[in-house]
């Protein structure tokens, strides 16, 4: 949950795109929930991200293991498809959509893929009966899918940034920077690394 | 009988098909099945089931109608999660296999097991359109983690070896450093009489195999019998199906009702056996071609096919 709990400003905006996402996939679908879930790449978890409906309180951040029900079929073969009647199946993934509070009827799930690679999956829970057509359906799911891709693909981009640039303690302190600088320029005129010198160089003039 | 050409084994020192090898100044061709294909209805492809759309195809029964084809003899492959051999839609297994974890990537038999429920929705309805045909399962499919692009050509490597007639592929990859090795695979499966059914993708994104001209690419219709199919004039899909609110199998001995793509690949999957089990012969040329004059918008009626050009 760490991860969640911590959004800088511009994670908010990101997560915005991604809200905004499914909150229109809810009510195109008139359906009780619509969610995004992140496919974690090293473990294949699905994360929820994004909730609009059932769920939306408390459903961020929460983890369901690889290959888990309608959902991970999905990320697993790159394949949209709506499943109806689940409800009539006990067994059907049933441990992880009762431990989101809410067992729906039907679902439709989409794959998020972007540069080659399913990153995530759209997911509506009980759409309503109103006759649009079950192809036109899945099409536009599919659609809302890749608006998706972009979405988590900046949440993605922008976590990665953070973490190859961790910020050293006291990093946005000018004097305590060139205390740690010069502590580590070797004494008594000692070759220092001719790439590092220019930086500094350059560095000197922007402060001017 | 000598083995037919796409059965031969292929020569050491002098790999591929070059074209001047076909001359027939000295050398007759060989013999093999022929249609001019004028004949070509429903009845005459798999025994018929009505005009299609009447709702006299089978529904799982599995009786099969006296006169028409039932699938029997015909060998089909599924790639896919795995099959629940057990499940009553099913009706037993040939063989059930895994693509193996590790380096190698060997594919090794295993439990007729489905963790996930789809491969057993797919094989269930190709069952339910050919009740006597031999199914086999290869799960290429294990876990939610991208990259299974490597079991599936792996798996299909094996299938296509396996001289299986048909193999259904409801599942695409969208990594194109597969590209060349999947054209190579599904080049190769043409030319050896196997021939592939792939699912279309519905996404605004690049994928494959569906998408290559040596497959047979299969999209939805939202019409409920499961024996109506159409030819689409403008490919990459290049038929659609039965796709919408299909009854199939799931896990545990379960039915839903599903849409998507992977449940029409599996129907045309089946009218395909039922084909070859009637006119063993068939080259994959032929069958497409059958299964072009067969389809539900090209009956022939007054002497022109009602397929507007």
């Amino acid at each position: 949950m760490s991860v969640h709990e911590r959004h800088s400003d511009s994670e908010i905006t990101e997560r915005r795109l991604l809200q905004s996402t499914v909150e229109v996939a809810r009510h195109v679908f008139d359906s009780a929930a619509a969610s995004v879930f992140l496919v974690d790449q090293e473990t294949g978890d699905l994360v929820f991200e994004a909730v609009s409906g059932e769920g939306e309180q408390h459903l961020v951040g929460t983890r369901f293991p690889a290959g888990t029900g309608i959902a991970g079929w999905v990320a697993a073969s790159g394949q949209p498809m709506i499943a109806d009647e689940v409800a009539a199946v006990p067994q059907f993934a049933h441990d992880a959509a009762e431990s989101t509070g809410y067992v729906p009827h039907s679902i439709m799930a989409a794959p998020v893929i972007r540069q080659e690679s399913c990153i995530g999956v759209l997911e509506v829970l009980d759409r309503s009966a109103t006759w649009r057509g079950d192809l036109a359906d899945v099409d536009l799911l599919a659609m809302l899918a890749a608006q998706a891709a972009y979405g988590l693909d900046l949440l993605l981009r922008l976590r990665r940034a953070e973490t190859t640039l961790p910020t050293a303690p006291g990093g946005d302190d000018v004097h305590v920077l060139l205390q740690r600088i010069s502590d580590r320029v070797p004494r008594g005129g000692g070759a220092a690394d001719p790439t590092a010198l220019k930086l500094l160089a350059v560095a000197e003039e922007l402060l001017h | 009988m000598t083995q037919p050409p796409w059965r031969r084994e292929r020569r050491e020192h002098f790999p591929g098909v070059p074209a001047w090898s076909l001359a027939t100044s000295r050398l007759a061709p060989e013999e093999f099945g022929v249609s001019r294909l004028e004949d070509v209805t429903r009845e005459w492809a798999w025994g018929g089931d009505g005009a299609g759309g009447d709702g006299t195809g089978v529904d799982g029964t599995g009786d099969g109608v006296a006169g028409r084809a039932d699938g029997a003899g015909v060998r089909v492959c599924v790639l896919d999660t795995g099959v629940d051999g057990g499940h009553p839609r099913v009706g037993g297994l040939e063989r059930s296999l895994v693509v193996a974890d590790g380096e190698d990537l060997t594919v090794v038999d295993c439990d007729p097991v489905d963790p996930v429920g789809h491969g057993t929705a797919c094989a269930g309805v190709i069952r339910s359109i050919a009740p006597a045909v031999s199914l086999t399962s290869v799960r290429v499919l294990t876990d939610g983690r991208s990259g299974s692009g490597a079991a599936l050509l792996a798996g299909l490597r094996w299938a296509v070896e396996e001289g299986f007639d048909l193999v259904n592929l409801s599942l695409s990859t969208t990594r194109s450093r597969y590209l060349p090795e999947l054209h190579e695979l599904a080049d190769r499966a043409y030319f050896r009489r196997c021939l592939l059914v792939a699912s279309a993708h519905n996404m605004p994104v690049v994928s494959f195999p569906w998408t290559f001209s040596s497959v047979i690419s299969v999209a939805s219709h939202d019409e409920p019998d499961p024996m109506t199919y159409y030819y689409n004039p403008a490919p990459p899909a290049e038929f659609l199906a039965r796709g919408v609110r299909v009854p199939v199998a799931w896990r545990r001995g379960r039915e839903i009702r599903s849409t998507g793509n992977s449940f029409a690949a599996p129907h045309i999957t089946g009218i395909c056996a039922l084909i070859l089990s009637r006119h063993r012969w068939m080259t994959p040329f032929q069958l497409k071609s059958v299964l072009y004059l067969a389809a539900s918008n090209v009956v022939v009626s007054k002497g022109g096919a009602h397929v507007r050009a």
